[in-house]
């Protein structure tokens, strides 16, 4: 992870931030524990979260902003340039606007090194285009954050080009 | 007639599947110098024409896939023994050979058998060891890799490896249309069954100390989630469903505790779990990642990954909490750990000049040795013996399975006829 000066700040005020209203790291008992019995094979896929309570035009609008959903990345790298930044700004507005609206940010790795550590990566990417809705006025409640790390490339492949689409954040309305 | 075309169709489908399944073991590099030996078709007898299983055969491969001994090829075997007086140990000696091992299979009952076998030092010529077993058609295979091991600690002095088993995921389809498939098999690759499908990701399973459950991350609820299942039985627990990251579970040596990596509160972080209640210990506090937690065989302390140097490495915190310790300065990119059964190695994937490998960091003496040499080389882990790495490896557009000796001399591929094989994790002794 590299991040700027600047966003590293931001970064650790959040820190203090939720460190605070959190109050400590440890809770006994909240830890949501189902058996699910022999269901050993029933891993069916849910159907899709999130409403789709209201209708607007501009969601669908190929021409605009909004239709752009992708944030790229750079190698190992959570860090948003200024035009993905002023792209999500015109997303939080429309967030803004439409407060039942949900969005499931969905960070993704390339394939290069440990399984893991990408899941944290993704994460960490999910998490940089969080900021920048939250900053923008878009409720917490209405951002939820998916890391798949490699596990769903864009592209197939072991190239440049294919690492390049995958290191990614795709917005999901 | 055609619908009894169908019928054998449709039957010859089914019975291949399971077959297709299957690793196959390809050994890549051979080593000088490993000890020759043969091993006799055992003798049968049965009311078949052959026994249920090549037992010998099943014994050589394990051998063989060891690095430590070369088997005599079937066409050059001498003489057939299955009994101690039918060796006459100078027809050995010709054929340079330092061991020899015979045995029988008798059919004792309907399904049920008894295998005998033993080991002999040729040039002494003098039986090292034996024994019989009853068993049933079933654990044919787990009594020939049994044999295996016997053999094995005889001769070289460390247990043998061989009736354990390895868990792995694999992945077949396009993307828009994936399966995810958990699995267990014997450590030849043989008998994989699965133990969980899924259209969503399935990854980082985790043995626990008795080898009868596996811990793992599951996407099904298109968020990841960490369950605990028992292999024999199927059913399952979940364990943790927190918001962000339920990731990267490890059990503790006593079985009790799982570590696993969450970013509950805003950013990945290491916490050990009671499986019992649930309760949570957080073990790091850092604005960087911190996962991918391991623990070391004492209990004792836990060694992860992080990027707060600005780079992912490895380093070591006490497993009851405290400050973590730098463990690897060598490379840009050192990831993914296994501690080996005795504590005093790690490895790791190591990154550097464009490629991921796997290096092994010996504790006592502080050197990092990379023992492999492909592109994108991840997920080591040791061979509950120690002797062994198996890991995954990219093989043209296909992601395989290959092992690798510690001492990085010898290696071997494990592959699937189709699809991504991915994150074995090898078995504990168990039982």
């Amino acid at each position: 992870m590299k991040l700027k000066l600047g966003s590293f700040i931001v970064l650790a005020l959040l820190v203090v931030i939720t460190g605070c209203s959190s109050k400590g790291d440890v809770k006994d008992g909240d830890v949501a524990i189902e058996d699910r019995g022999t269901d050993a094979d029933g891993a069916v896929a849910s159907g899709a979260t999130g409403g789709s309570d209201f209708s607007s035009g501009s969601l669908d609008d190929p021409n605009s902003p909004l239709s752009r959903r992708v944030i790229y990345f750079e190698y190992d790298s959570a860090e948003l340039t200024d035009a993905d930044q002023e792209l999500l700004t015109i997303h939080a507005g429309y967030l803004v606007a439409n407060p039942g609206q949900h969005i499931t940010l969905e960070g993704s790795t390339d394939e290069r090194g440990s399984r893991e550590y990408n899941i944290a990566l993704g994460d960490q990417r999910g998490l940089s285009v969080q900021r920048i809705l939250e900053l923008n006025g878009v409720a917490p409640e209405q951002v939820t954050v998916v890391s798949y790390g490699e596990e769903k490339p864009a592209a197939e492949g072991h190239s440049d080009a294919a690492w390049r689409l995958n290191r990614r954040v795709e917005l999901v309305y | 007639m055609s619908n009894l075309v169908k019928l054998l169709l449709f039957v010859s489908v089914v019975l291949a599947t399971p077959a297709q399944a299957v690793l196959t073991i390809e050994i890549t590099q051979g080593i000088e110098g490993s000890l020759p030996i043969a091993v006799v078709p055992f003798g049968w007898s049965g009311k078949t024409a052959a026994a249920p299983e090549n037992i010998a055969a099943i014994i050589s491969a394990d051998l063989n896939r060891s690095g430590r001994f070369e088997s005599l090829p079937d066409r050059d075997l001498v003489a057939h023994p299955s009994t101690a007086e039918q060796v006459k140990f100078q027809n050995w000696r010709m054929v340079n050979v330092d061991n020899l091992v015979i045995g029988q299979i008798e059919e004792t009952g309907e399904g049920q058998y008894a295998v005998n076998f033993e080991l002999f030092d040729v040039f002494r010529g003098k039986r090292l060891t034996g024994a019989t077993f009853p068993t049933s058609a079933r654990d044919l295979r787990r009594v020939a890799h049994h044999i295996s091991d016997l053999i094995y600690e005889t001769l070289t002095g460390e247990r043998g490896a061989f009736n354990t088993q390895i868990a792995y995921v694999t992945s077949s389809g396009s993307s828009k249309n994936r399966t995810y498939t958990l699995l267990v098999a014997d450590s030849d690759g043989y008998n994989p069954q699965t133990i969980l499908t899924s259209k969503q990701p399935l990854m980082s399973p985790s043995w626990s100390p008795d080898a009868r459950q596996v811990a793992y991350v599951s996407f099904e609820n298109k968020t990841s989630e960490i369950y605990i299942q028992d292999v024999a039985t199927g059913s399952r627990r979940k364990l943790a469903t927190f918001k962000g990251i339920n990731g990267a579970p490890t059990w503790s040596p006593d079985g009790s505790k799982l570590a696993l990596t969450l970013s509950r509160d805003g950013n990945p972080e290491i916490y050990v779990m009671n499986i019992g209640d649930g309760a949570l210990t957080r073990l790091t506090n850092s604005v960087a990642i911190d996962t991918e937690p391991v623990w070391a065989p004492d209990g004792e302390s836990i060694v992860f990954t992080s990027d707060r140097g600005g780079s992912a490495q490895l380093y070591r915190v006490p497993a009851r909490g405290g400050a973590a310790q730098r463990l690897t300065f060598d490379g840009q990119y050192n990831a993914g750990a296994d501690i080996s059964p005795d504590g005093r190695k790690i490895a790791m994937v190591h990154g550097g000049g464009g490629s991921y490998r796997i290096a092994v960091l010996d504790l006592d003496s502080g050197l990092l040795r990379i023992l492999t040499d492909g592109q994108l080389d991840e997920s080591p882990s040791f061979s509950p013996n120690g002797s062994m790495i198996i890991y995954a490896t990219g093989a043209g557009n296909r992601e395989v399975l290959s092992a690798v000796s510690v001492d990085g001399r010898f290696k071997q591929r494990l592959s699937l006829q189709a699809g991504n094989v991915r994150e074995p994790v090898w078995s504990p002794f168990g039982k």
